[in-house]
């Protein structure tokens, strides 16, 4: 009986696959040797793809019953169990971070891919502050990404300030203009939020390829300053006033990628720090509320206008520090880095994560990011595999890997909140 | 009666060409349960959303006489600022945040309080308040409110996990926590078994006891003439008695708005 209904699913599964991948897979066009388009075949690869739909859905009928996997939102028996271990997976995590440029082994391509990792966990907690907590769909947030860079690479060329003059004042003009932004935006609801933040992310990026004199348009802005370590510059020469000169150290290019290291780690940190110690107070409480329900909220006497703007400013802010910390690190910007598909990233990093959970987010973002990276060497394959795993995590967790909430406060324990009861906002 | 804590005067408010209230006046005691009550359609919620700052009146004034304060005329106030001035609601339907345990949901509803303690958010977040004093009084006065709507056992669920009596309670004790002048129930009974119903009675009382002034709006007559002291009917818009539960009950205009008139029967056959 089993066996008959597995089959019978095992072939309906095959003949979608079929539908689908004959004409994506079977039959591929290649530039020939004139230039004219020919076709060619690639039936095996397809016939390979049927079968193993056929033999995967076949097995999980088999193993687990035809409902065997279903679609939850609720703390799992692993996520108890990552729950319980959480206490020592966070420290552990953090453990790891800290002493990852000690480790024998970690060469410069770790350490460069830590730091890429380590950018965008920091991106995605910022986003998380608008997208998580506050229920605002920001599609347009590497436009604060932008600005920060900008603002960097601007006020160094232009003023000769130094990196950690900047950094400050980049995440405060990215704050003014996630505020600039909000103003008009924020009395927009969900899928209108999302367009107009979407349409601002583009414009920011089309101003930035046009207004030639300034940005240098598409060529960019080059010769961006590195950052010094508290004054003392990395350089090769190795002399009195470089830092390797001052610690009477070896002159080696793998110093200032450690310190870079450890400077994105320190800002994610203070994103991670700032976020969870404001959603243990009125304010991120507040944004919570928000999220849940913006009526009770006004009826309760919350300035939704200014609790809204709160959150706008303060992921900016984030988005702009990683803007001038990338800007640093590049020492070449040009609008190409803000496109579309890095507001994308970032929102699937948060969403994959589960919506309001750090941890969860920079499990997403090593994932994500530090995954694409490892298996570079399956080329264009990679980006099936995870197209198709973050189908399958969101068919499985539609709340993200985190989906629960935890309280942020509580007379007794604390116990997860299931997912299924906390709102996801409407902009 | 007393001196008044909300007055009302000529309040019109339409919708394009629909008047919904029409030139209405009356006044709510202080210290006092006034309840508002009309047939389907007669203008009670309309009159609700004007008085908590939903709607904003075509025409016509609500005054706010809080005790120890200037009057305050509420028209003119934003939707955010009439709960600091001292009116909180309820919803017919249930608004509340249902992710959220219920102590979180009677924490939000201190967050001006609170907000103020921390220094704008700065303070707090370094550590440098009289946050932490702040948060300890906000919790001890939610769970007195716990304690008052019998859901202390229920203080770290999730509001949405509730049975419906005890999301009812739970709105009313976080209405409550804002420390209103006016507490503005819409419907409180709605939905409630007849033991609750006594429960919740009996809650309107202790309230009233301790001095906020209560104005509800119900169709639950058992609840409206054992509590009220003042009842307001509306019908179609119109104020068509305004009085103690006993005159209201022999007035005849309200009789036949309930019952519907002869006329209009005949009329409409």
């Amino acid at each position: 009986m089993r066996l008959q209904l597995a089959l019978k699913d095992a072939l309906t599964g095959a003949a979608v696959a079929a539908l689908l991948f004959i004409p994506l897979v079977a039959l591929r066009t290649d530039v020939g040797g004139s230039g004219a388009l020919t076709l060619r075949y690639r039936w095996s690869d397809a016939a390979i793809l049927i079968g193993l739909v056929f033999i995967g859905r076949l097995a999980l009928v088999l193993w687990m019953g035809r409902d065997g996997l279903r679609p939850s939102t609720s703390a799992g028996p692993w996520t108890l169990r990552l729950q319980r271990l959480g206490k020592l997976a966070a420290p552990a995590f953090l453990a790891v971070a800290l002493v990852l440029p000690a480790i024998p082994g970690i060469d410069r391509y770790w350490l460069d891919l830590g730091i890429l990792v380590l950018t965008y966990v920091m991106l995605g907690w910022g986003l998380n502050i608008v997208v998580g907590l506050a229920g605002l769909l920001d599609l347009g947030y590497v436009a604060f990404y932008a600005v920060g860079a900008y603002s960097y690479a601007l006020l160094a060329q232009y003023f000769g300030l130094s990196f950690w003059v900047c950094l400050p004042l980049a995440g405060i003009l990215a704050a003014f203009w996630g505020v600039l932004l909000g103003f008009p935006v924020l009395r927009l609801r969900g899928d209108y939020l999302a367009i107009v933040t979407l349409a601002f992310g583009e414009i920011i990026r089309v101003v930035l390829l046009n207004w030639v004199s300034l940005t240098g348009g598409p060529n960019g802005i080059s010769g961006i300053p590195r950052p010094s370590f508290f004054g003392l510059p990395f350089s090769m020469s190795g002399g009195e006033g470089t830092f390797a000169g001052f610690f009477g150290l070896e002159p080696s290019s793998v110093h200032r990628v450690i310190f870079l290291y450890y400077l994105i780690l320190a800002l994610a940190l203070l994103t991670n720090w700032v976020t969870i110690r404001l959603r243990r107070q009125p304010l991120g409480r507040a944004w919570e509320a928000l999220r849940e329900d913006e009526i009770a909220c006004r009826a309760l006497g919350i300035n939704v206008t200014v609790t809204k703007l709160t959150a706008f400013a303060l992921g900016a802010m984030f988005g702009g520090f990683a803007g001038a910390f990338f800007a640093t690190r590049q020492a070449f910007i040009s609008p190409e880095s803000f496109t579309f598909i890095e507001s994308a990233i970032i929102l699937a990093i948060v969403v994959l994560g589960g919506l309001g959970s750090q941890i969860g987010v920079a499990i997403a973002a090593l994932v994500l990011i530090g995954g694409t990276e490892i298996f570079r060497d399956l080329q264009e394959w990679r980006m099936l595999v995870f197209g198709g795993a973050m189908v399958v995590i969101m068919v499985l967790r539609p709340r993200g890997l985190v989906g629960t909430r935890t309280p942020s406060i509580a007379l007794g324990k604390r116990r997860a909140i299931d997912g299924k009861l906390v709102g996801e906002g409407h902009g | 009666m007393t001196r008044p804590i909300l007055e009302v005067q000529g309040l019109t408010m339409r919708f394009g060409g629909l008047t919904a209230v029409s030139s209405v006046s009356f006044a709510a005691g202080l210290g006092e349960i006034t309840a508002l009550i009309g047939p389907n359609g007669a203008g009670k919620t309309t009159l609700f959303n004007c008085v908590t700052g939903f709607y904003r009146p075509s025409d016509g004034i609500i005054r706010l006489h809080k005790p120890g304060a200037l009057p305050t005329e509420l028209q003119r106030l934003a939707g955010h600022r009439i709960a600091r001035a001292g009116v909180a609601r309820t919803f017919q339907n249930i608004r509340l945040f249902p992710g959220m345990t219920s102590l979180e949901n009677l924490l939000i509803a201190q967050h001006n309080t609170l907000m103020a303690a921390t220094g704008w958010g700065i303070g707090a977040v370094l550590g440098l308040s009289r946050y932490p004093k702040a948060e300890r009084l906000a919790v001890e006065r939610a769970k007195r409110w716990l304690a008052a709507t019998n859901l202390m056992e229920r203080a770290d669920d999730p509001a949405g996990a509730l049975p419906y009596g005890q999301q009812r309670r739970l709105e009313i004790a976080r209405a409550m926590c804002t420390e209103p002048a006016l507490l503005c129930l819409d419907e409180p009974a709605a939905g409630l078994n007849p033991r609750e119903s006594d429960e919740l009675a009996k809650l309107l009382l202790d309230i009233r006891g301790e001095g906020t002034s209560i104005l509800l709006i119900e169709h639950d007559m058992g609840v409206v003439m054992r509590i009220s002291d003042r009842v307001v009917v509306l019908d179609h818009g119109v104020l068509i008695a305004d009085g103690t539960p006993a005159e209201v009950r022999g007035n005849v205009k309200v009789i036949a708005a309930y019952l519907g008139e002869e006329e209009e029967e005949v009329a409409s056959a």
